[in-house]
C-alpha cells in the first residue's frame, strides 16, 4: 500500500513536470526564407540563452534541407511550403546553417546575443 | 554532378554502415542476403513514398510531422535492434553455430533476420528520400543536365558502396569467438544512437521540451561534421554537443538493452563451456 501510494506520487509529480513547458510561453519566432536557393536574411540575429522557433519559408519549387551540425537541427521544406523548427537555448555565439540540397548558395550564420 | 555526387554518397554511406553491421550479426545464417535484399528494396520503395508524400507528412502533427515521423521509424528500429540482441542472448548464438554447421533454415533465425530487415528498410527509407528529394529538385531546376546527374549520382552510389564493403570486410576479420560479443555491442551501441536522434527530432518539433539544453560541448575536440564524427554518429550515435534527455536516453536504452539480454540469456548451454556463455556482451564495455 505504501509503494503504491509512492507509486502514484511520483506519477503524478513526473507528469507536472512533463506537462509543464506545454504552459510556457511559445518561444519567439524568427523568420527565414528561402529564394532562388539563398537564405534571406542569410545573417538573423536571436536572443541567447532562450529557446527560439525558426520559421523557414521555402519560395523555391525544389525542396530544400534546412541543416546545420551547430544547431542540432535537420528538417526537409517541401518547395512553396514552410517549417517551423524549434532550437534549443543557444549560449552566446555563431551559428552556420545551411541549405544540404543546395550547399553552394544556401549559407547562413545566425548569431544568439 | 559534384553536388549529386556527395549528397548520394554522404546518404548512402549511412544506410550502408547499418547494413555492414547487420550482415556481421548475421553471419552465417542461411538466407540472411534474401532478407538484406528485401530491407534495401522495401527501403528504396519507402523512400520514393515518403519523398511523394513529404509535404503531407510535414503539415501533420501541427507542422511538427516530418519530426514525428522520424521519430517513430527511428523508435521502431530501436525496438527491432533490442529484440534481435535479446534473442541472440536467449537462443541465437546457439542456432547460428548450428546453422553455419548444418546450413539449416530455423525459422527462429528468419524471424531475427526479418527485425534487422525492418532496421535495414527503415535506415534505406530516411537516408534514400533524402536523395529521391534531392534529384527531384535538380531535375526541376534548369541549368542541370541529366547525363552529369546521372554520372554523379552513379559514382556516389559506387563510392557509398565501396566505402560500406571496406567497413564489412574489416568486421569480418575479427576472431569469430569475439563476433557475438563485438555484434551486440554495435547493435546497442546503433540502437541507443538512433533512440538519442529520435528524441533531438522530439525537440526540434516542440513535442519534447524538458532537458533540451546543450549538456556539453567538445566540438573543438571531435566536431561532428568531421569525418570521423560523422562515421561515430552513425555508428554509435556521437554528438559533440549533446542535450540532457539525449544523454538520458542514450544511456537508458543502453542499460535497457543489456538487461533484457541478461534477464532473457541463457547463462549456460549445452554446448559452450559457462565461462564463454555467460554475458559476453559486458566484456567489451569499458
Amino acid at each position: 500500500m505504501k509503494n503504491l501510494k509512492k507509486l502514484i506520487c511520483l506519477t503524478g509529480f513526473l507528469a507536472a513536470i512533463i506537462a509543464m513547458p506545454a504552459f510556457a510561453a511559445d518561444p519567439p519566432i524568427y523568420e527565414i526564407t528561402i529564394k532562388d536557393h539563398r537564405f534571406e536574411p542569410s545573417e538573423i540575429k536571436i536572443a541567447a540563452n532562450k529557446p527560439a522557433i525558426l520559421l523557414v519559408k521555402n519560395l523555391d519549387a525544389e525542396a530544400e534541407e534546412f541543416e546545420s551540425m551547430d544547431l542540432k537541427v535537420e528538417k526537409i521544406i517541401a518547395g512553396k511550403s514552410e517549417g517551423k523548427i524549434r532550437l534549443r537555448a543557444l549560449k552566446p555565439g555563431r551559428y552556420k546553417f545551411e541549405g544540404e540540397f543546395n550547399a553552394k548558395t544556401a549559407q547562413g550564420i545566425l548569431i544568439a546575443e | 554532378m559534384l553536388a549529386t555526387l556527395i549528397i548520394v554518397f554522404r546518404e548512402l554511406i549511412e544506410a550502408g554502415l547499418v547494413i555492414g553491421i547487420v550482415l556481421t550479426a548475421t553471419r552465417g545464417v542461411a538466407h540472411r542476403g534474401r532478407w538484406v535484399g528485401y530491407g534495401i528494396l522495401g527501403g528504396i520503395l519507402g523512400a520514393c513514398i515518403v519523398a511523394v508524400f513529404a509535404d503531407s507528412i510535414a503539415g501533420m502533427m501541427d507542422g511538427a510531422g516530418q519530426e514525428s515521423f522520424n521519430a517513430l521509424v527511428l523508435a521502431v528500429a530501436v525496438v527491432m535492434l533490442t529484440w534481435h540482441n535479446v534473442w541472440m542472448a536467449r537462443d541465437g548464438r546457439h542456432i547460428a553455430q548450428e546453422m553455419k554447421l548444418l546450413g539449416e533454415d530455423v525459422s527462429q533465425g528468419r524471424r531475427s533476420l526479418m527485425a534487422l530487415a525492418v532496421v535495414i528498410g527503415i535506415s534505406v527509407l530516411r537516408e534514400g528520400a533524402e536523395i529521391v528529394l534531392f534529384l527531384y529538385g535538380i531535375a526541376l531546376s534548369s541549368g542541370n543536365s541529366a547525363v552529369a546527374m546521372i554520372f554523379g549520382g552513379i559514382f556516389g552510389l559506387t563510392l557509398g558502396v565501396a566505402t560500406s564493403a571496406l567497413m564489412y570486410f574489416g568486421l569480418l576479420r575479427l576472431p569469430t569467438r569475439h563476433l557475438f560479443a563485438v555484434t551486440s555491442g554495435l547493435i546497442a551501441l546503433l540502437a541507443a544512437g538512433m533512440a538519442s536522434q529520435a528524441v533531438l527530432f522530439l525537440q526540434q518539433g516542440g513535442i519534447v521540451t524538458i532537458f533540451s539544453q546543450t549538456i556539453w560541448d567538445i566540438s573543438g575536440i571531435l566536431p561532428e561534421d568531421s569525418l570521423v564524427g560523422k562515421t561515430l554518429h552513425t555508428l554509435i550515435g556521437y554528438t559533440d554537443r549533446p542535450s540532457g534527455m539525449q544523454v538520458a536516453v542514450y544511456v537508458a536504452t543502453l542499460g535497457m538493452i543489456f538487461s533484457l539480454m541478461k534477464l532473457f540469456g541463457h547463462p549456460s548451454s549445452p554446448s559452450q563451456p559457462n565461462r564463454k556463455s555467460g554475458t559476453p556482451v559486458v566484456t567489451i564495455l569499458p
